[in-house]
């Protein structure tokens, strides 16, 4: 018999350590690395918004693919305040957050009711009328053209004042933002509220006949998830200093859908960023060979699919558990790892 | 008065009426039985009782509120618990967060994001306690999808014990149950007795009998006979049923 995986009652733990570690010193080897600063800046915004998206999908199990639309909100959200309200970065970053999260809180009243291809089918359909809109509604979002000229706006602190117009200092100032929103979630799938998540991903009744309000839950948790797609939305619109209607096609909200899984966000909370990682370097190594990249990326998802749904996230717990029966034949068995660890 | 109380009650799916007038008592503390035959609608008896149907007519009081209607969440708010035929647990969790889940400490917190769930020995050790009661304290640690059979059943009863109910109702808690699992189940349901209020569905009716304080006979979705086990065996009603055979 296999321990239970146990919530983790730490705000900070040697992975998350070792990886904000590791994440803080990119730009000093990137470039050696034979890469570039702005794919850091890239990985980080998508981890952001992949971390976001597996609230939805990984801890509460509900297939959401048309979370582009949030992303894409909360980019045009972010030119729209800097360009008719007022080019300050925490009010646009906070117009972003707001506007995604106001477009999350009115789907998830029309989705929360539904669970499996229903729940899916309706995201889609959401997803594609705000793509709509964003193509047709030419006045305010620059229609197929998109917004142009959208501003790395300087961080106001006060006291001092920094310029993110270089990719380094944008990398970390995505970083920091990455930082707490690791930290935030990795705090929120452990309280009782990501355990409520977790357990209606196991079985909604029973969570119904326990008092819970599970409706609401899962509403709470799909606004909440806009709302951080719309910030990683906001950071994308900076980094590309533009927001174009495509993030919010279907295509896009595919991507993410694909990068959590083959990452292995439904066993674990690192899933959705090692999928982030393995789709951006996909791209950017296999494509200075071919720019067919995307057809063997997506052989890479058929084949994690078929063979391993837990993603790669799966395999290393894989490999970390037998290695640790290996080292430890006295041990009867190795915990497990799943989304909560 | 009766702790819970339903009424008259009547339930059609389209045009196929599968309750009929149903009526039933059930006393502060006692345990209650519901038989009959398969398709008689006793499942259905409790599915619309515990909130997941809403009646087609009638009315169902728990201690003295009408709760009609009510969702299943608000019912379970006010204290009843239940368990399913079907075994819905949490098969990822361990059998302590199973009961932690369950526990109205952990409910009251359920919209917390800031406060870690495993730092909290209080719920770990309320879990525990229940576990130690239903047989399960050796295996807190388990996951519930790697518990055998008899296991299982015993934290589907935990899970619901651990929200504290002033009334539970189990849907057939021996089914698929073996002769020790069975007696072990009794030796529990014979403990939990006379603690609390209990309402079950069960096919074996000698366990049944052996534990009931009064007894409900549901037949062609009617409930054709009601009394207390002795006063059952001797029902024409009964005794020219099927369930003859306690004869």
């Amino acid at each position: 018999m296999l321990p239970s995986p146990q919530a983790s009652p730490y705000l900070v733990t040697p992975t998350i350590a070792t990886l904000l570690l590791l994440l803080a010193t990119v730009p000093f080897w990137i470039e050696r690395a034979g890469l570039y600063p702005y794919l850091g800046v890239e990985i980080l915004i998508w981890s952001i918004y992949a971390l976001g998206f597996n609230l939805v999908l990984g801890y509460a199990g509900l297939p959401s693919f048309g979370h582009g639309a949030y992303f894409g909100v909360g980019a045009y959200a972010f030119g729209l305040a800097q360009f008719g309200l007022a080019p300050n970065l925490w009010l646009c970053l906070l117009a972003a957050v707001l506007a995604a999260m106001l477009a999350g809180a009115i789907v998830s009243l029309f989705v929360s009711h539904r669970r499996g291809i229903y729940f899916a089918l309706l995201t889609i359909a959401f997803g594609q009328a705000f793509w709509f809109v964003a193509i047709k509604w030419h006045s305010v979002t620059g229609g197929e053209d998109g917004l142009l000229k959208i501003a790395r706006l300087p961080v106001e602190l006060g006291v001092a004042r920094v310029d993110l117009t270089s990719n380094v200092s944008l990398y970390y100032f995505v970083f920091a933002v990455f930082a707490l929103v690791l930290i935030g979630l990795w705090r929120l799938v452990n309280s009782p509220f990501g355990r409520t998540l977790q357990a209606i991903r196991q079985n909604e009744t029973r969570v119904t006949f326990l008092g819970y309000s599970v409706w609401w839950v899962k509403a709470a948790v799909f606004t909440l998830s806009a709302a951080i797609s719309g910030l990683a939305g906001a950071l994308f619109a900076m980094a590309q200093m533009s927001a174009f209607p495509d993030v919010m096609s279907l295509h896009h909200s595919g991507y993410i859908v694909m990068m959590t899984l083959v990452g292995g966000g439904l066993v674990s909370f690192w899933g959705p960023v090692i999928g982030v990682f393995a789709f951006l370097l996909t791209r950017d190594i296999i494509g200075t060979y071919t720019t067919a990249w995307m057809f063997w990326f997506g052989l890479f998802f058929v084949t994690v699919v078929l063979f391993k749904p837990e993603g790669i996230a799966g395999l290393i717990r894989d490999v970390s558990d037998a290695a640790a029966r290996r080292w430890s034949p006295g041990r009867v068995a190795v915990p497990a790892r799943e989304p909560g660890e | 008065m009766a702790l819970f109380e339903a009424e008259a009650l009547h339930m059609r799916f389209g045009r196929r009426v599968v309750l009929e007038r149903v009526d039933l008592r059930v006393e502060e503390n006692v345990f209650a039985g519901i038989i009959g035959p398969n398709g008689a609608g006793k499942t259905t008896c409790f599915n619309v009782l515990t909130g997941r149907y809403r009646p087609s007519r009638g009315r169902i009081t728990f201690a003295g509120e009408d709760i009609t209607g009510m969702t299943p969440q608000r019912i379970a708010q006010k204290g009843l618990a239940r368990s399913f035929q079907i075994m819905t647990l949490f098969d990822e969790y361990s059998a302590r967060d199973n009961v932690v889940q369950a526990l109205p400490d952990m409910r009251a917190m359920a919209w917390r994001t800031d406060y870690p769930v495993a730092s909290d020995r209080r719920l770990s050790a309320a879990a525990d306690e229940v576990l130690e009661s239903v047989g399960l304290g050796a295996r807190a640690h388990v996951r519930a999808k790697e518990l055998p059979y008899g296991d299982r059943r015993a934290l589907e009863i935990a899970v619901a014990l651990a929200s504290r109910p002033r009334i539970l109702f189990l849907d057939e808690p021996t089914s698929g149950l073996g002769a020790t699992g069975r007696t072990r189940l009794r030796n529990l349901l014979m403990r939990l007795k006379g603690t609390l209020t209990i309402v079950a569905i069960e096919h074996d009716l000698e366990l049944l009998f052996s534990l009931a304080d009064r007894v409900s006979v549901i037949q062609w979705g009617q409930v054709i006979a009601e009394g207390t086990p002795a006063e059952l065996r001797a029902d024409p009603w009964v005794r020219r049923s099927n369930l003859g055979k306690l004869q």
